[in-house]
């Protein structure tokens, strides 16, 4: 017989609560489906805040729990590195011998930095205000599109297709091949050691490969135009990044497509769950419109959409009372420290109006800070009080399905139900 | 208590009281000033209290460290007058001090 959510939840904390301690291993891809990693998190801060494991299937690393521990490995890039030829920026890492991808974030200084710069500006200020009205128009279009008193998947409906058309916008990429941006970047965060249902790693490749087969004729028509406002055309124009490598190329591409993809898309669905699971929050809202730029911060703390980040130790060191070898994998759980109850008060509850809510780790801290995080909060509010503006209740009639990754965290399904 | 003014992108400016031994990210923030964000609460890992400092009060400023001119690096509109707030500590030199904020942070 199936365990009810509630069931689940129970068994797991009393589980995470008696097991012995160097059993734990955070990154067990069947609590991120069930959502019960966030007791093994709490055991972790309270009795082993920097914990090592050996485990099956991530082999030796050390899980970082706590907000202030996190907080030091993410500003000091000299001793923990995020470079792809040291293993790159997440718990798994690609066989031997497969090429692996050369993306800015999974490269230390100084190549990290002229490559982020190349790309900045696509969020300056003045790209975001033009941005703005056209984010708003496409908001209202699929939101008035919606179903009406009839069961719909809010994750198909309306995240995957808004931030898909945000990326579009992003690359000046044809629309109707946008669904190939969608599938690009699941395929790219995919894992079949994690997630049985995923494409094997030669079908990954194979799809990744199609990817930069697209994106290189692209870069082709508009390497010899006039400079655009577009992601493509500011790497091909850009004197630091016009003759990147085709491993860069890809790396990067998919970088921008996966982080300003599921992330932000993952936010727009834990927004709505996190508002049906507690209604009075939901009342603040109706009753104070303005609380939505608090909200939104409020929402990507609460939805960690990237669990954790992956570092590698150039030497020794010492971190949380722990010895750190030179070379070990070091993983900073950013969905741990952001319930970490010593640095965010009340860091359990989902708490629209909290003091201090921009004080999260989920873009990250240091050289490494999500360069996108003003796109996402923009696209975060318009929907918001998009919303607001149409419809005063919106019913989530069944538990999510969520995605099995100790990485992504987010949603493929959630069923929901907007009365007229 | 010493003051401070804060010159926002578009001219307006206020000005705050704040004590000696605080930082101006705080100054800004506890005293709800618009501009500045302080996302990392003050640890020099943001960017987001990007401000301007010109002559006089920048010659009294404590010299730039490392990791100040790292995270500075990635704000859209650096320039010679640009410094984190979060690493401005109040002192009675700096009493009147005035900063500029950029037109938002990043």
């Amino acid at each position: 017989m199936k365990l009810s959510h509630a069931e689940i939840q129970a068994s797991a904390r009393a589980e995470a609560f008696a097991m012995p301690i160097e059993q734990i291993d955070p990154g067990s891809p069947d609590y991120f489906e069930n959502d019960t990693v966030g007791h093994y998190f709490e055991r972790l801060r309270r009795d082993d805040p920097v914990h090592h494991c050996n485990s099956a299937l991530y082999g030796s690393y050390w899980s970082v729990t706590r907000f202030q521990d996190i907080m030091h490995v993410d500003t000091h890039h000299g001793i923990y590195s995020s470079d792809w030829t040291n293993g790159g920026i997440a718990i798994t890492e690609p066989p031997p011998g497969e090429a692996k991808l050369q993306m800015f974030i999974a490269m230390d200084p100084p190549r990290h930095d002229v490559q982020r710069k190349a790309v900045q500006p696509i969020v300056a200020p003045g790209n975001l205000a033009n941005l703005q009205s056209m984010i708003r128009e496409r908001t209202c279009q699929v939101l008035d599109g919606l179903p009406r008193n009839e069961t719909f998947n809010w994750v198909d409906h309306v995240s995957i297709e808004l931030t898909t058309l945000m990326l579009a916008t992003l690359f000046d990429f044809p629309l109707k091949d946008r669904h190939l941006l969608t599938h690009w970047s699941d395929v790219a965060t995919s894992n079949k050691d994690i997630d049985p249902n995923a494409l094997t790693r030669e079908e990954r490749l194979a799809e990744l490969h199609k990817m930069a087969a697209y994106f290189t004729r692209l870069w082709n028509e508009r390497v010899n135009a006039s400079p655009g406002s577009d992601l493509i055309s500011m790497m091909a124009h850009n004197p630091e990044t016009r003759n990147m490598s085709p491993q860069e190329f890809m790396g990067n591409l998919v970088l921008l497509i996966v982080g300003g993809n599921d992330t932000t898309r993952n936010s727009m669905t834990g927004g709505l769950l996190a508002l049906h699971n507690n209604p009075a929050e939901w009342d603040k809202l109706r009753n104070n419109p303005a609380l939505v730029d608090n909200m939104v911060s409020e929402i990507i703390r609460w939805q960690t959409p990237l669990a954790h980040m992956r570092r590698t130790a150039l030497q020794d060191t010492e971190l949380g009372g722990k010895h750190i070898q030179k070379g070990d994998k070091v993983v900073m759980w950013y969905l741990s420290g952001n319930r970490d109850e010593e640095a965010i008060p009340n860091a359990s509850q989902f708490i629209i109006d909290r003091p201090r809510a921009r004080q999260h780790l989920s873009f990250g801290f240091g050289i490494h800070r999500c360069v996108g995080n003003r796109l996402a909060e923009m696209q975060l509010r318009i929907l918001w009080e998009e919303i607001q503006k149409r419809f005063p209740v919106i019913e989530v009639v069944a538990e999510p399905v969520r995605v099995r990754s100790p990485f992504v965290r987010g949603f493929t399904e959630l069923m929901v139900r907007i009365p007229t | 208590m010493s003051q401070v003014h804060f010159i926002s992108f578009d001219g307006t400016r206020r000005s705050v009281e704040t004590p000696i031994g605080e930082n101006l990210m705080r100054a800004a923030t506890d005293n709800a000033v618009p501009g500045i964000d302080g996302d990392c609460g003050g640890q020099c890992a943001c960017a987001t209290c990007h401000v301007f400092v010109s002559a006089p009060w920048a010659e009294r400023l404590p010299v730039m460290q490392k990791n100040e001119n790292d995270i500075l690096e990635f704000t859209n509109e650096r320039s010679g007058s640009s410094r984190l707030a979060c690493q401005i500590i109040m002192t009675t030199e700096l009493d009147g001090i005035e900063v500029h904020m950029p037109e938002c942070q990043h």
